[in-house]
């Protein structure tokens, strides 16, 4: 199966300063591949390059089978590709329903998303009004996710999701996140605490200072060698 | 009773046009994040372009408003949104707000050079013909009918636009997070073209309303929107419905103090600084937050050494002689300005360049410190110098203690309304007594400015108090370099870069904003002193806000924190901007815009222009031969000016030739020499020690770095 996102040798930097060196990455359909790694890897830059954020130096984005390498964020969202920013997801001053509109502008209609989402997150219709800075965090990542479930994106790419929350509301979001991916969704989970997110994988790339350093299938091998980085004891 | 009604409405119909005028500031502002001070001068051009299609070319007035409203304003919307407002999206605060000061005052430059200031120009109110409405004991003209229900409609309109549609929310999702708007597919560009279309539209059909209520002068149209500001901070700049009612209480206030005032000759000014004096209350009344936003990280200060201050402080004294050796009498009073303007400039670095804290009123100082000179020093006395610095000193401090609370935009804000108090009230009042003290300012007018007397030796001519005020250019530059080395300077700069962090670490907040208000209020004071010893007489007039934009942009452009700056900006206003002048009315034009189109340049270059200059004369300032040779050169060309050889505008071209010609040769050399020296091997750690650091060197340590 070709896959539908795949970043190919991509080269990325901060100024000059080099902060990936060469990766390749790829997501196919209904796929959940965790990109996994420890501080500063170069895991969010990968995600912003992947969304059109970031530039690549070089390397190549392609997108189901097209090169979109060095397109903008509108386009690659128009496109198929839906980030949720780590710790970011929605716009705090604007109210719930208002976040739901602001999810329009890849072709569904404010009816679609909005039945959408208060269908999978309740808590949402409830709330439809207050300004979504005001919610809890787990909340505010439900909205976010909502992008995510609402809109079809042809790939989903999620940074830390798990951030500041309690287990268990981690545990239910990703529950959605593998109902996404159920639907035909290819998704590129970033995450630093493995455990959330290994159990819905299907496929893991480990990052280690702007490479992937070993990939393969989220098994005890992989889990056992992850532990030994993130302990500083690189191989 | 029946006047109450008649005010009344008068109020209200002022006040629906300040609601239109502020609204647009709301709008612009909470959905861009840039608080547009030239706001009302965008409404005054379209007044002015409506006169000139209505009044000056005929046409018939609804296809004048569709050209004004449809086509002219989005166009200039659009232009500053491309032009100047995209250039500047990732930098901070203070950019952002020098970018739309620069705006100001080149619209105004613009307007007067279009549209000539002596001519006076009125425009017709609408309906002027139809019969006005009786209401009871009031009646109401159509025109004001006109006002209020085109306000009504702006309220609904953008209470709608905001609120119920999708380019609204994206508008307003734009300042919690533009790259979130990106990530979603919408265009975060075209929220922030919408928003500049608007608040151009809305400040135009402000400004064609109120120009038949006043003569259409740019400056004035422009300050109207002092009024506006007003109504917006009301509305804490994110509620139009505050603002709308910011409106009525400042409209209101206006027309009857109009018609309730006493008349006297010490009251008519207070009804024209009143939306001024309400600004400045309200800034201090209503909390405000910062809008939320990544603030950009502050840039480093310079420091300057000791020996290198010394040496430019010398240099300056020399300039100040040099000059004055060569000059007429004319040219004298002309080009004297570059040393007080200097002193003037000055007072912003340790103000805004170490503590951060912009002020527009520093011109109103120098107003200030000139009038106690006239006064006190008017036989020369020469404690009356250090008089006007304690006064002007005492100004700043007491603009200190209230704006002790304001940042930012703000401080800027409640700075210019006082600047504006001053403008049109406290500098035109006749003597009065306060306390059993005689105060007089500018008597209402024009006062004369003596020279000082040093011990007996009265220094009346231009050489001479050229010469002193390069003296005190060079006392004052040397004076700010010692504060930035010392303990305060480090105070002022932990104060620029967090308050929070600053209060937190035991400084004593209160003490030190004050302190700094007062210290370069002082400064400007003294310099405003020394510009009056030149021009012989002063009037209010120039020190006039307006007056003093011109000064504060060519000094953010020199760099707020560069010592340098003083000589730079005195150099550049009092010095270049006369030659270019002598060319003729439209160069004249041309050096009244120039401030703003170099303030807009800002953006390419925020660390200003002095420190530039520096490291460009760096390598000559190494190089002691061709130094030494320059210097010779330049001793021959004084003497053969002074024996008349030469003439003025030949020396002068001749002198710049070789100071550039100098450089460009020190410059090529020491390339050259560090061409010859890249062969050896220097191991990586004696970098910039054993051979000279180079710029090249950054990217191969970085390279290194990261792929180690
Ligand atoms: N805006 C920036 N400017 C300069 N360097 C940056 C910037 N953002 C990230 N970096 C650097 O790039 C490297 C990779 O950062 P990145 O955020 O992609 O890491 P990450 O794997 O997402 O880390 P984390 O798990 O902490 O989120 C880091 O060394 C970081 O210091
Ligand atoms: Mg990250």
């Amino acid at each position: 199966m070709t896959p539908l996102l795949e970043l190919r040798d991509v080269r990325a930097a901060y100024g000059k300063i080099t902060v990936l060196h060469g990766v390749s990455v790829s997501v196919s359909a209904g796929q959940v591949v965790a990109l996994l790694g420890p501080n500063g890897a170069g895991k969010t830059t990968s995600l912003n390059v992947a969304a059109g954020t970031h530039p690549v130096q070089s390397g190549q984005l392609i997108l189901g089978g097209r090169d979109m390498t060095g397109a903008n964020p509108r386009d690659l969202a128009r496109a198929g590709i839906c980030l949720i920013p780590e710790g970011r997801g929605v716009f705090p001053n604007l109210s719930v329903r208002d976040n739901l509109l602001m999810m329009t502008f890849t072709g569904h209609s404010r009816a679609e998303i909005e039945a959408v989402a208060f269908e999978r997150f309740p808590i949402l219709a409830k709330r439809a009004n207050q300004p979504a800075g005001s919610m809890s965090g787990g909340e505010q990542q439900m909205l976010a996710l909502a992008r995510g479930l609402a809109t079809d994106p042809a790939v989903l790419l999620l940074d830390e999701l798990s951030m500041g929350l309690a287990p268990l509301v981690v545990g239910r979001l990703y529950e959605q996140v593998a109902e996404i991916a159920r639907q035909g969704v290819g998704v590129l989970v970033v995450e630093q605490f493995a455990a959330a997110v290994l159990g819905i994988a299907d496929h893991a790339a480990v990052m280690v200072r702007g490479r992937v350093e070993r990939e393969g299938a989220p098994d005890s091998e992989l889990r056992a060698e992850l532990s030994a980085l993130y302990l500083g004891s690189s191989t | 009773m029946e006047q109450l009604f008649t005010f009344g409405i008068v109020g209200l119909s002022t006040a629906a046009i300040y609601a239109i005028i502020g609204s647009g500031l709301v709008l612009t502002y909470t959905t861009t994040g840039v608080f547009n001070f030239a706001h009302g001068a965008a409404g005054m051009m379209a007044a002015f372009a409506y006169w000139q299609l209505t009044e000056g070319w005929g046409l018939p007035v609804p296809l004048a408003l569709i050209l004004v409203l449809v086509v002219l304003a989005p166009a200039f919307g659009l232009l500053v949104e491309r032009l100047v407002l995209r250039p500047i999206q990732g930098l901070g605060d203070a950019e952002r707000l020098v970018m739309t000061v620069a705006m100001l005052s080149g619209l105004i430059a613009a307007a007067r050079w279009i549209w000539d200031p002596n001519e006076a120009r009125s425009l017709p109110r609408f309906f002027e013909n139809t019969d006005a409405i009786d209401i009871g004991p009031a009646t109401v003209t159509w025109h004001q009918a006109l006002t209020m229900i085109v306000a009504v409609a702006v309220a609904i309109g953008l209470r709608i636009l905001l609120y119920g549609t999708r380019i609204g929310a994206e508008m307003r999702a734009s300042v919690d997070d533009r790259a979130l708007v990106g990530l979603t597919g919408a265009n975060p560009v075209r929220s922030n073209q919408v928003a500049w279309i608007l608040g151009t539209q809305l400040a135009a059909v402000g400004g064609i309303l109120i120009a038949p209520a006043v003569s259409l002068d740019a400056s004035q149209l422009s300050l109207l929107i002092v009024s506006a500001y007003t109504a917006a901070i009301f509305g804490r700049l994110r509620s139009l419905p505050l603002t709308f009612l910011g409106a009525v209480v400042v409209g209101c206030l206006e027309s009857y103090l109009t018609g309730y005032l006493p008349q006297n000759d010490y009251l008519p000014g207070l009804r024209l600084a009143a939306p001024a004096l309400l600004l400045f209350l309200s800034l201090l009344v209503f909390p405000h937050r910062r809008l939320r936003g990544r603030d950009t990280k502050a840039r480093p200060v310079p420091s300057p050494s000791l020996q290198g201050t010394l040496l430019f402080a010398g240099a300056v004294v020399l300039f100040g002689l040099v000059l004055a050796s060569l000059l007429g009498e004319g040219d004298l009073i002309t080009y004297g300005q570059i040393f007080s303007f200097g002193v003037i400039a000055l007072s912003y670095v340790p103000l805004a360049g170490y503590a951060g804290q912009i002020s527009l009123c520093q011109l109103s100082m120098a107003g200030i410190g000139a009038a106690v000179w006239a006064h006190a020093g008017a036989d020369g006395q020469l404690w009356a110098l250090p008089l006007a610095v304690v006064i002007a000193g005492a100004a700043g401090a007491l603009i200190a203690l209230p704006a002790l609370r304001l940042s930012g935009v703000y401080l800027a804000l409640g700075t210019t309304a006082f600047a504006v108090i001053l403008d049109r009230w406290i500098f035109t009042l006749p003597s009065f007594e306060v306390l059993g003290l005689n105060i007089s300012l500018f008597d209402g007018g024009t006062v004369d400015v003596a020279g000082p007397s040093l011990f007996g030796w009265r220094l009346d001519d231009g050489s001479e108090l050229m010469v002193f005020a390069a003296v005190w250019l060079a006392l004052a530059s040397l004076a700010i370099a010692v504060l930035r080395r010392g303990r305060f300077g480090r105070q002022l700069i932990a104060l620029r870069d967090s308050e929070a962090a600053y209060a937190t670490l035991g400084g004593n907040l209160l003490l030190s904003k004050v302190a700094v208000f007062a210290l370069s209020a002082g400064i400007a004071g003294l310099g405003g002193a020394l510009y009056g010893m030149q021009q012989r007489s002063v009037t209010a007039e120039q020190f006039g806000l307006v007056a003093g934009l011109p000064l504060f942009l060519v000094a953010v452009v020199g760099g707020l924190t560069a010592v340098g700056n003083g000589l730079f900006t005195g150099v550049a206003v009092g010095g270049s901007f006369p030659v270019i002048s002598a060319a003729g009315a439209f160069a004249q034009n041309i050096t009244s815009v120039l401030p703003a189109l170099a303030g807009l340049g800002l953006a390419r270059n925020p660390d200003g222009a002095v420190p530039e200059i520096r490291s460009g004369y760096e390598p000559l300032g190494r190089n002691k031969p061709v130094l030494g040779g320059l210097v010779v050169a330049l001793a021959g060309l004084w003497v053969l000016q002074l024996q008349d050889v030469l003439d003025g505008w030949l020396t002068f071209g001749l002198a710049l030739f070789l100071i550039v010609a100098a450089q460009a040769a020190a410059t090529a050399l020491e390339q050259a020499r560090a061409a010859r020296s890249t062969d050896t091997d220097v191991p990586v750690e004696w970098w910039g020690v054993r051979r000279e650091w180079r710029r090249e060197d950054e990217e191969v340590l970085a390279r290194g770095i990261a792929g180690g």
